[in-house]
């Protein structure tokens, strides 16, 4: 589990977070709401023990974070965030293999290309993998980087390393149409099912129904709600969280449609 | 997971970065052995082997090789390996491909350190211990190439990004500092140190001999071997500061390790041939546009390709003006400048 406990993050006097407790579970995918500006990319830029908070904890399997390595984390945590420029000619496919980078001159480094191979599979991009990042459109170059990511947790099913995994992603659908967005859940939901820990920032709150176990609501730095999807994501909660009116329905198979 | 045989590319990658080093490699002993054999005094490719291999030569021969065009050779060498290399860090380090060491000020700040000591040498050199003293324009040059190195990254990165206009501007600004300062020490100069200084200005492996290659070679090839085995944390760089560092890459650290072993090369280089220009950028650029990004091929590859333009530039110098010779920062900016603005233009949108 990565837990992060009364976490306050300040950028001069603005409170970027404000108190905020939140855990990535192993075997869960945790969506994480809230309007512009609520502190959901600080709050992942912080859980992945890149932002040191002002004040708070942020535990990686029962120690603290900032105790251990940034190549011990990595070779079990990925994490994609919202915007990368790159400025050189790397092809797709070695945009993909630099996610196996923690993995060098250690045993997993020989399931480097099956790695490549199942993340690209895995994230449909096998069509372009040997084109030139430069040349892709955003959405290509969204899915390449979350194939990177996705490279960088993949584990042998017949290896004998169970240790939980984690994937962090921050706007990972912003840049992509309606049947890559559930691409990119499908395949989070897929990895939680074998026990990867998934948090992800989502600004379609559809999408975050339909997929998440559980939610957190943050506005302003602060956390509104976290829990069971059902729990937090009613129409009261998110209508006082976005400031619209909401209406939820709710299919005869359970499934929710969230109406702003 | 049952389609782990069909990923071909890296199979392909596994032949092509050989193929690439050791035609590098020949073209480098090529272009060795031919400036070995250029100059004012003809020497057949031949005897140029011969004499290399230890076998008879008539002793005049023997002699322009071994003590005259041998050093220079070797010079030019570490040095085009110092400035291809470095460039090719830099580029890395900066997320940037015009990051030349000249252009971002590194070498402009080697050069004033020399300058420095050129000029007011005998005054520092009375308050160091007598053995120290051929030390002491290397040191300063080292002193005032690290300093521009902080500087740059200080002025021309925030937030673990640089633009391309910044950083060229925060190049300017280093460079004109250099510049007047530099000029300051020229202006309390004697003649002949004046005409020392000019050399420092342009570049020129006239001066190399033996003295100058065994001042240099250890501190070059220790800074590029320290350089060629970050490889891969410099292609995480390429993704991004924050990236490298979810993949395990210790940014600060290895930000500071490159800086000062890239800075240390150029310094170097600078100490025993001046500022030549444009190397750090050409070279490194040809060797992507052959190979791809990849460090791992980017820094070796630079580093051979480095050797053999400064040797070729250097014959060429050599040769056109003869009997006299062109200082050879010349002969690179000739060359290198139209290839900047090139990229320039071709960049201009991204700008």
């Amino acid at each position: 589990m990565i837990r992060a406990t009364d976490i306050t993050v300040l950028a001069g006097r603005k409170r970027l977070l404000d108190g905020v407790s939140v855990s990535v579970t192993p075997g869960r995918i945790t969506a994480l709401i809230g309007p512009n500006g609520a502190g959901k990319s600080t709050l992942i830029s912080v859980l992945a023990g890149e932002r040191r908070p002002d004040e708070g904890d942020i535990f990686f399997e029962n120690t603290r974070i900032d105790t251990r390595s940034a190549l011990d984390i990595a070779r079990r945590r990925a994490v994609l965030l919202q915007e990368s420029s790159l400025d050189f000619a790397f092809t797709a496919e070695e945009v993909i293999e630099l996610g196996r980078l923690p993995f060098a001159g250690t045993e997993a480094q020989f399931d480097d290309r099956a790695a490549v191979a199942a993340a690209a599979r895995m994230t449909g991009v096998d069509r372009f993998r040997a084109r030139s990042y430069q040349t892709l459109s955003g959405g290509e170059k969204q899915r390449i980087q979350f194939a990177r990511a996705i490279a960088q947790i993949w584990r042998d099913r017949q290896g004998t390393d169970r240790s939980p995994r984690y994937l962090l992603l921050d706007e990972p659908t912003s840049a992509l149409d309606l049947r890559h967005q559930r691409m990119v859940l499908d395949v989070a939901r897929a990895l939680a099912d074998e026990g990867v820990g998934v948090i992800a920032a989502i600004h379609d709150l559809n999408l975050a129904s339909a997929y998440a176990d559980d939610a957190v609501l943050l506005r302003g730095g602060r956390l509104v709600a976290s829990g069971p999807v059902e729990s937090v994501m009613t129409e009261a909660e998110l209508g006082a969280c976005f400031e619209v009116e909401v209406e939820i329905l709710t299919r005869e198979n359970g499934q929710r449609a969230i109406l702003v | 997971m049952t389609d782990i045989a069909e990923s071909h590319a890296p199979m392909a990658r596994s032949l092509k970065y050989p193929a690439i080093l050791g035609g590098l490699a020949a073209l480098l002993g090529v272009a060795f052995v031919v400036s070995l054999a250029t100059g004012a005094v003809p020497i057949s490719v031949g005897d140029v082997v011969r004499s290399l291999f230890g076998m008879e030569v008539d002793q005049r021969t023997a002699a322009v090789i071994q003590m005259i065009r041998l050093p220079r050779s070797v010079l030019a060498v570490i040095v085009g390996a110092a400035l291809a290399g470095s460039g090719a860090a830099f580029q890395g380090l900066f997320r940037n491909p015009l990051a030349d060491p000249s252009l971002i000020g590194v070498s402009g700040g080697a050069a004033l350190g020399a300058v420095v000591i050129i000029v007011f040498g005998n005054a520092v050199a009375a308050a160091v211990p007598f053995f120290a003293s051929p030390l002491l324009l290397p040191f300063a040059a080292f002193a005032g190439g690290l300093a521009a190195t902080f500087a740059i990254q200080g002025l021309a990165q925030s937030r673990g990004q640089s633009a391309t206009a910044t950083l060229l501007l925060a190049g300017i600004a280093i460079n004109a500092l250099t510049w007047a300062l530099t000029g300051i020490a020229i202006y309390m100069a004697n003649d002949s140190q004046i005409r020392d200084f000019t050399f420092w200005s342009i570049g020129s492996l006239a001066s190399g001999g033996w003295r100058e290659v065994s001042l240099v070679a250890v501190p070059i090839i220790g800074a590029l071997a320290v350089i060629v085995g970050r490889a891969r944390a410099l292609d995480a760089m390429l993704l991004g500061e924050r990236e490298a560092l979810h993949l395990g890459v210790p940014v600060h650290v290895l930000k500071h390790v490159v800086m000062i072993a890239a800075a240390l090369a150029v310094s170097s280089a600078v100490a025993v041939s001046g500022v030549i220009a444009f190397v750090g950028i050409v070279v490194p650029h040809v060797v992507r546009m052959l190979a791809g990004p990849d460090h791992r091929i980017v820094l070796p590859g630079s580093i051979l390709a480095g050797a053999t333009l400064l040797l070729a530039a250097d014959s060429f110098a050599r040769v056109i003006v003869a009997p006299s010779e062109l200082p050879i920062g010349i002969v690179t900016a000739a060359v290198g400048s139209p290839f900047f603005l090139w990229l320039l233009t071709r960049r201009k949108r991204s700008m």
